[in-house]
């Protein structure tokens, strides 16, 4: 008895040492790729519209965390300071989860930020829609196709927040031009180049659809981006559910991903290792020439290895994902809709501060952040990726549809779908098998 | 009772390690003289040794610096020790929104010990009225309380936390008004949810355990014109002492390692703990992951700890009320 006893005080003495030798020192803030935040951010002149909010607090949850808050919080910052309000916001890795815990308990934040429009046409019922100014802000700033996800039957609720473009292809500048290979427009070029490639003896591709508990939502955009380029409508009518999930036209495009995804030859690593490679690191081995091109978003940009030249003349860019059709401008993007709980003054000014101009310029030069607010400078973004997802986004020409797994419902797109696309391309079942079962599981 | 331990019907049926069964032994006694041999010993060491692997991991891959961790198996570590303390350090005390959680470390042990003494003590003084004081529809009640196990509190979460933020009504009628707890109070709608929940399985096994005090002791207290809160000070409360302390570990094991409760009746950083936010620390693309290993031996330290300075408490109160005499 004595001895365990003896082993145990050992072990919290330990433990007590060993947290007060980690004391020593807060570890420093990384500040390395951060712009300038703008003078009109800072000056509080800009601010007096909002009026004085002393002693307010705004509550906000959102699904973003850990160094994409901390730039966000800062982004706003200067609103506090200016206003006197307090933003309290929190992040959760499971946001779905405790929205529907809160509004059901009667305890709903101020302010949510959805990461998907179908969740948020969900509480419709709670929410408090755009005000005058906030629908006037919303339009100034964003194009119909954005406004459409934030409208739920007729009524905006909600202006978007940040924006990613997902229809991108990762590759290495440096290697295309050592290798003579150029930039593919086309689908037909893309396979092209990717067969040219396999001649010259690498595997292209590097996919990789690991996400923990998500597993499988990289390969939903592959999908969505083939479709989309089939068609805005067919993609209109597929998110929907005006065609079922195994319409030909569908399987047929899930069939077209497949030429590159179930191609043995193309895949970096062979198929197997495409659902147990996490994607956070499926696009390395292009930095060391082991494959050439890596289909993820914009955001990938902030996910390479310390070190990395993310640039147009860098070690690793993007180019977009190749139309289909001649003529077709499309783009497959993802974001957050700022929706409000609440109807108070200081609720509102917030709203109205998030949808400005102001925010949106402050927030590209706190960190990595794209945004499709119309009006911001691109150039205020701090990584050459963001200036160019951010062109793209702000750019009225573009067709803009939203990441249709998260549109589509909870059980299809944040369930089945991730599952089927694993089975499929692991070849445990074929296009059309996964498709009727996904079909099979919409609610 | 009817089936013959095997080995000790015919001793030719015994394997060559099993030595026969001793005259005069019991069942207890026989069980006890296998469990205790050297095979037996072996076998528990090396289950022991499995269990402990992947704990034993998640320490040395705290201890190792982000790439490696990232890179390479934690076994890696002992053909190339590389130590860093990095982890812990960001994870406790950045400023970041993915670290500083020693203030939610705080905020768990300021939970936990609320959350432990009040259901503790309430339901010492429910377990000695239902097994020592006569009051009409005392078994009913029992009853009740031991029924109300059945309900998972999965299912009582929300109502519970509709109760604190909108209040109780009966049509227009408000039997009580909306909380309104903001920041740091909502740590009261914590410690109310713990105590709720843990009540009626403490109740439970100090009531079984309290019925087997010898009521001798309580008459002769009586006689001796003890009233019954004296009883229950002077004669309960020493005697219930071992069950009091393990049924205080089982509750602060369930506080410490609750993340439900915490996650849904303390919204906001001020009342956060510590498991409420662990699994957020890896940030919006998961990319974060390598500070988990850290931030959760920080979580398992505690209870680890408590677990080992008291776990002879822990074993006999497992016991509580099971076996008479």
């Amino acid at each position: 008895m004595s001895k365990t006893r003896r082993i145990s005080c050992l072990a919290a003495a330990a433990s007590v040492i060993a947290l007060a030798a980690t004391a020593c020192g807060a570890p420093e803030d990384e500040d390395e790729g951060r712009g300038a935040v703008p003078d009109d951010a800072t000056d509080c002149a800009n601010y007096e519209q909002y009026g004085d909010l002393e002693g307010e607090t705004v509550t906000i949850l959102g699904s973003i965390r850990d160094t994409e808050a901390d730039e966000m919080m800062e982004a706003w910052s200067y609103f506090e300071e200016c206003t006197g309000a307090t933003i309290e916001y929190e992040g959760t890795g499971e946001f779905e989860a405790d929205m529907a815990i809160r509004v059901d308990g009667g305890n709903a934040p101020d302010i949510a930020l959805f990461p998907q429009p179908g969740l948020m046409s969900n509480f419709a019922d709670s929410l408090v829609p755009a005000s005058e100014e906030v629908t006037s802000l919303a339009t100034e700033g964003w194009t119909e196709d954005w406004l459409n996800y934030g409208t739920v039957d007729g009524t905006l609720y909600a202006a978007p927040h940040s924006s990613n473009a997902k229809s991108f292809i990762w590759y290495s500048p440096s290697y295309f031009a050592d290798n003579g290979y150029e930039v593919p427009q086309t689908w037909d070029e893309l396979i092209a180049l990717s067969d040219q490639m396999v001649a010259d003896g690498i595997q292209p591709w590097c996919v990789g659809f690991e996400s923990g508990g998500a597993t499988g939502w990289p390969g939903t955009d592959w999908i969505e981006d083939i479709v989309l380029r089939e068609g805005t409508d067919l993609y209109d009518q597929w998110v929907t559910h005006e065609i079922a999930f195994n319409d030909p036209q569908i399987v047929a495009a899930i069939e077209k991903a497949g030429t590159i995804l179930t191609n043995e030859e193309y895949i970096y690593g062979g198929t197997d290792t495409i659902s147990a490679t996490p994607f956070q690191e499926a696009g390395y081995p292009i930095l060391d020439g082991g494959c050439a091109l890596s289909r993820q978003a914009s955001f990938y940009g902030a996910m390479w290895p310390e070190g990395t030249n993310v640039a147009e003349d860098g070690d690793v860019f993007a180019f977009r994902f190749p139309e289909s059709n001649e003529g077709d401008n499309t783009m497959l993007v993802g974001g957050e809709f700022v929706a409000a709980f609440d109807d108070s003054e200081s609720t509102e000014m917030v709203r109205q501060f998030l949808a400005s101009e102001l925010y949106h310029n402050a927030r590209l030069q706190t960190g990595p952040w794209s945004t499709a607010r119309q009006g911001v400078d691109p150039a205020n973004a701090t990584t050459p990726i963001n200036e160019f997802a951010t062109e793209i986004l702000t750019d009225p020409e573009v067709t803009v549809r939203f990441d249709g797994s998260d549109l589509m419902p909870g059980a299809v797109g944040a369930s089945s779908f991730w599952t089927g696309v694993v089975e499929w391309v692991s070849g445990d079942k074929t296009a059309e098998q996964m498709a009727t079962d996904i079909e099979n599981s919409w609610p | 009772m009817s089936t013959v331990p095997i080995g000790t019907s015919l001793p030719e049926d015994t394997g060559p390690r099993e030595k026969p069964a001793r005259i005069g032994e019991t069942r207890g006694d026989r069980l006890r003289r296998v469990l205790s041999s050297r095979l037996a010993s072996v076998v528990a060491l090396l289950i022991a040794a499995l269990w402990t692997i992947p704990t034993f991991g998640l320490f040395i891959n705290s201890l190792r610096p982000d790439d490696e961790i990232r890179t390479s198996g934690w076994w890696n570590f002992f053909t190339d020790p590389q130590v860093s303390l990095y982890n812990y350090n960001y994870v406790l005390y950045s400023d970041s929104q993915g670290g500083g959680l020693f203030l939610n470390l705080i905020n768990t042990v300021v939970i936990t010990v609320i959350g432990v003494i009040v259901p503790v003590a309430f339901a010492a003084l429910a377990a000695y009225a239902l097994s020592w004081i006569n009051f009409r529809g005392r078994n009913a009640l029992y009853v009740g309380i031991f029924a109300l196990q059945v309900v998972p509190l999965q299912m009582a979460l929300i109502p519970l936390l509709s109760i604190f933020s909108r209040g109780l009504h009966i049509g227009d009628f408000t039997i009580m008004p909306a909380w309104e707890l903001d920041g740091v109070y909502t740590i009261v709608q914590v410690w109310i949810a713990h105590s709720i929940f843990g009540l009626p399985l403490a109740i439970f096994l100090l009531h079984n355990f309290m019925r087997e005090l010898p009521g001798d002791v309580m008459e002769a207290a009586r006689i001796d014109g003890a009233s019954h809160s004296q009883i229950f000070r002077k004669v309960v409360l020493p005697l219930v002492t071992p069950a009091l302390a393990s049924i205080a570990i089982f509750q602060f094991l369930w506080v410490w390692n609750d993340f439900l409760v915490g996650r849904t009746f303390a919204p906001g950083e001020a009342t956060r703990p510590l498991t409420a936010v662990l699994g957020d620390m890896a940030g919006t693309w998961g990319f974060g992951w390598t500070r988990l290993p850290a931030a959760a031996f920080i979580a398992i330290v505690v209870p680890l700890v408590v677990f080992l300075l008291l776990q002879r408490y822990f074993v006999r109160g497992l016991l509580a009320g099971s076996v008479k005499g």
